[in-house]
């Protein structure tokens, strides 16, 4: 009998559900080092971020709610001072299936310049313009998990319309863009529903993912002729078209070799194009008996569009160098530049990162544009924008 | 007549003992001590990790692991970081292999991605602490060469001491010599030898308790980088074993959803 009490207490002391608070407060500054293009832009720019994680679990882990909420002050950009919801999703898991409910964030692919494949997530642009920072996507998610791979279907019930920097943010096109005037091919507008299936499996060396999505395109295009905004700004419009997109994507882990690729067919706008990036990042580990390593990433990305392509990369090339030091501070540094093979526009970039406490991580982001081509439309109007970011995260 | 057949066989069978060469009897310890550890099945485990520079400054990790038992390969493992608190829910998925490269996962919760990562680098260091990759996955007995020194001492206990060679041909290292406990047939200390064949390291494994009525555990890893004077502390906060985990506990669907 005591035997029994004992191994009760013990099962009871082994929680079967947890609910816990984390997150991080992430203070800013930008320094512009030219002046900008229009009188009502800056040359400084501080900001406050605030993105909190509740997740509470039960079932064994089998289930939980995630909570994630975010918000962002800036001094200047009235459209960077905004709010989502990154996170707030049920997960059941199954014996051979996982039930995903909920806004929430997915990763499609394998490039580091670009992310072709990567559709279902808006990107929320005031946050970054590297385009990695995401808008919450209300979804339904079913994996299937077989030995022969995973196979996700997605329902998206609602569209996420793209952010983009204000009237007073810097790293936005010359014409201010009219979120407020928007147009929409379908009729049912956000209440479009999307369609989505992946397929993803590894292989030995071999990662593949094969997918389609069917439903509103998350880049938008715009109206050509300016018209002005509720404000009375001269602005352009976005539209966004349905499309029907295929993608694939391939990695393949050699030793210190990855090989990675990521094709897409797009059919949008009565026009159907490819565009790919391919490329290899290799690392030479432990350099001059040192514990840092140091990593090669080239790619070459393409839009078979050429000049008519929506995104400036139609025939770049990207490459970088990565030193990881390994330290217990996780150093790191990215140095990179994508470079225009038709035209001498060059996009340099560094992001550094190093933990300067126990809770504290500092960030240090610099991107300078040169030789941009008036005729490249999207980076002419980052032409005077060369930037140096610095970021103090804390973390609870 | 029956006391002459026992002499003999005695005899026999100190002959037998003879002619086991060094290496010889250096494998069959190795392959006691790994028979001795199969059947675990699973196992869950808490840990705290202790960096420590050169000047003595600290900074921790906290760790969380799930590891399966593959019969005839390396296991399984699932490793979910809590601290650095930037760094939390970061999770790694690693198959080990004896002598081919491993197949390792990072997932990173910031940018949803599963990243399959290069594994030729088992030798650099694990979370910037002074263990290798190397030094933490599992320990196949085809992974080295064995050769048996002799039998020894070691705090009080008797050990064998063993050299090993590393046979994964990117290991960071050109041998081991390993302090073997003949009670629990588990390592009290191991020293690392580089590739110049200098001592690089010093790995002391202390507070050893069995669980499951079978398996030797140790309680707290202390391991002293000679080279550098940075050293790390992993101490062994819980080990649960029989969790009833199947490969589907370690494919890249868990590894997205570590906690």
């Amino acid at each position: 009998m005591k035997k029994l009490i004992t191994m009760t207490l013990l099962i009871c002391s082994t929680p079967l559900w947890a609910n816990e608070w984390s997150g991080n407060i992430s203070f800013e500054t930008k320094h512009f080092s030219k002046e900008a293009l229009s009188t009502s832009q800056f040359k400084e720019y501080g900001s406050v971020s605030f993105q909190p994680e509740w997740l509470y679990e039960w079932d064994g882990g089998k289930q939980n709610i995630t909570f994630v909420p975010f918000s962002r002050w800036d001094q200047h950009d009235e459209k960077r001072s905004h709010s989502d919801i990154r996170e707030f999703s049920w997960l059941k898991v199954f014996n051979e299936s996982e039930l995903r409910v909920g806004l929430r964030k997915v990763f499609w692919g394998v490039s580091e310049s670009q992310h072709l494949v990567d559709v279902i997530n808006q990107t929320d642009l005031v946050e970054g313009m590297d385009g990695e920072d995401k808008l919450g996507q209300p979804m339904i998610n079913y994996a299937l998990i077989n030995d022969w791979g995973t196979v996700d279907l997605f329902i998206l019930p609602y569209f996420r319309e793209r952010t983009f920097p204000g009237v007073n943010g810097r790293l936005r096109t010359t014409y201010h863009i009219d979120t407020d005037n928007v147009t929409y091919e379908s009729s049912d507008k956000q209440n479009h529903i999307d369609y989505a299936i992946r397929w993803t499996h590894s292989m030995g060396d071999w990662d593949i993912g094969l997918s389609h999505f069917n439903g509103t395109s998350r880049d938008p295009a715009f109206t050509t002729t300016p018209a002005l905004d509720n404000n009375g700004v001269l602005s352009l419009r976005p539209i966004y078209y349905l499309m029907q997109q295929t993608g694939l994507d391939l990695q393949a882990t050699k030793d210190a070799w990855l090989w990675k690729a990521e094709v897409i067919n797009r059919s949008i706008n009565n026009d159907s194009y490819n565009a790919a990036t391919a490329g290899f990042e290799y690392t030479f580990y432990s350099i001059f008996e040192s514990s840092s390593d140091v990593g090669l990433v080239m790619e070459y990305l393409y839009d078979d569009r050429k000049s008519k392509a929506t995104t400036p990369f139609e025939d770049d090339l990207m490459m970088g160098v990565r030193w990881t030091n390994n330290d217990e501070n996780d150093t790191s540094v990215l140095v990179g530049v994508i470079a225009d093979r038709d035209d001498s526009s060059r996009l340099y970039s560094v992001e550094a990162s190093r933990r300067i406490a126990e809770s504290m991580k500092l960030t240090i982001e610099a991107r300078l544009f040169t030789g941009i081509a008036t005729n490249d439309l999207l980076l002419s109007s980052f032409r005077q924008d060369d930037f140096v970011q610095v970021e103090l995260g804390y973390y609870f | 007549m029956k006391g002459i057949i026992l002499a003999s066989s005695l005899l026999v069978f100190a002959g037998a003992a003879l002619a086991e060469t060094a290496e010889e009897k250096g494998l069959a310890i190795a392959v006691e001590a790994d028979k001795r550890d199969q059947g675990w099945t699973d196992q869950a485990t808490t840990s705290k990790m202790i960096l420590r520079n050169s000047q003595g400054a600290e900074s921790t990790r906290e760790i969380r692991g799930k590891a399966l038992e593959v019969e005839g390969d390396g296991d399984k493992s699932l490793t979910i970081f809590d601290t650095p608190r930037d760094v939390k829910g970061t999770a790694f998925l690693s198959f080990t292999h004896t002598l081919k490269a491993d197949e390792q996962w990072l997932y990173l919760p910031a940018l949803k991605r599963v990243k399959r990562i290069s594994s030729s680098n088992k030798s650099g260091p694990f979370m910037g602490s002074e263990f290798s990759y190397e030094d933490i996955s599992s320990q196949e007995v085809a992974k080295y060469k064995y050769k048996f020194i002799k039998d020894d001492k070691f705090d009080g206990r008797d050990v064998f001491v063993i050299e090993r060679i590393p046979q994964y041909k990117k290991s960071g290292y050109t041998k081991q010599i390993t302090w073997m406990d003949k009670e629990m047939y588990q390592p009290l200390k191991i020293e690392f030898y580089d590739r110049k064949k200098s001592l690089l390291k010093t790995l002391t494994q202390h507070d050893y308790k069995k669980y499951a009525d079978k398996y030797w555990r140790p309680g707290r890893l202390e391991m002293i980088n000679h080279q550098t004077g940075k050293s790390t502390t992993l101490l062994w906060k819980s080990y649960k074993f029989k969790n009833g985990f199947s490969s589907r506990d370690f494919d890249r669907n868990s590894l997205k959803r570590a906690r």
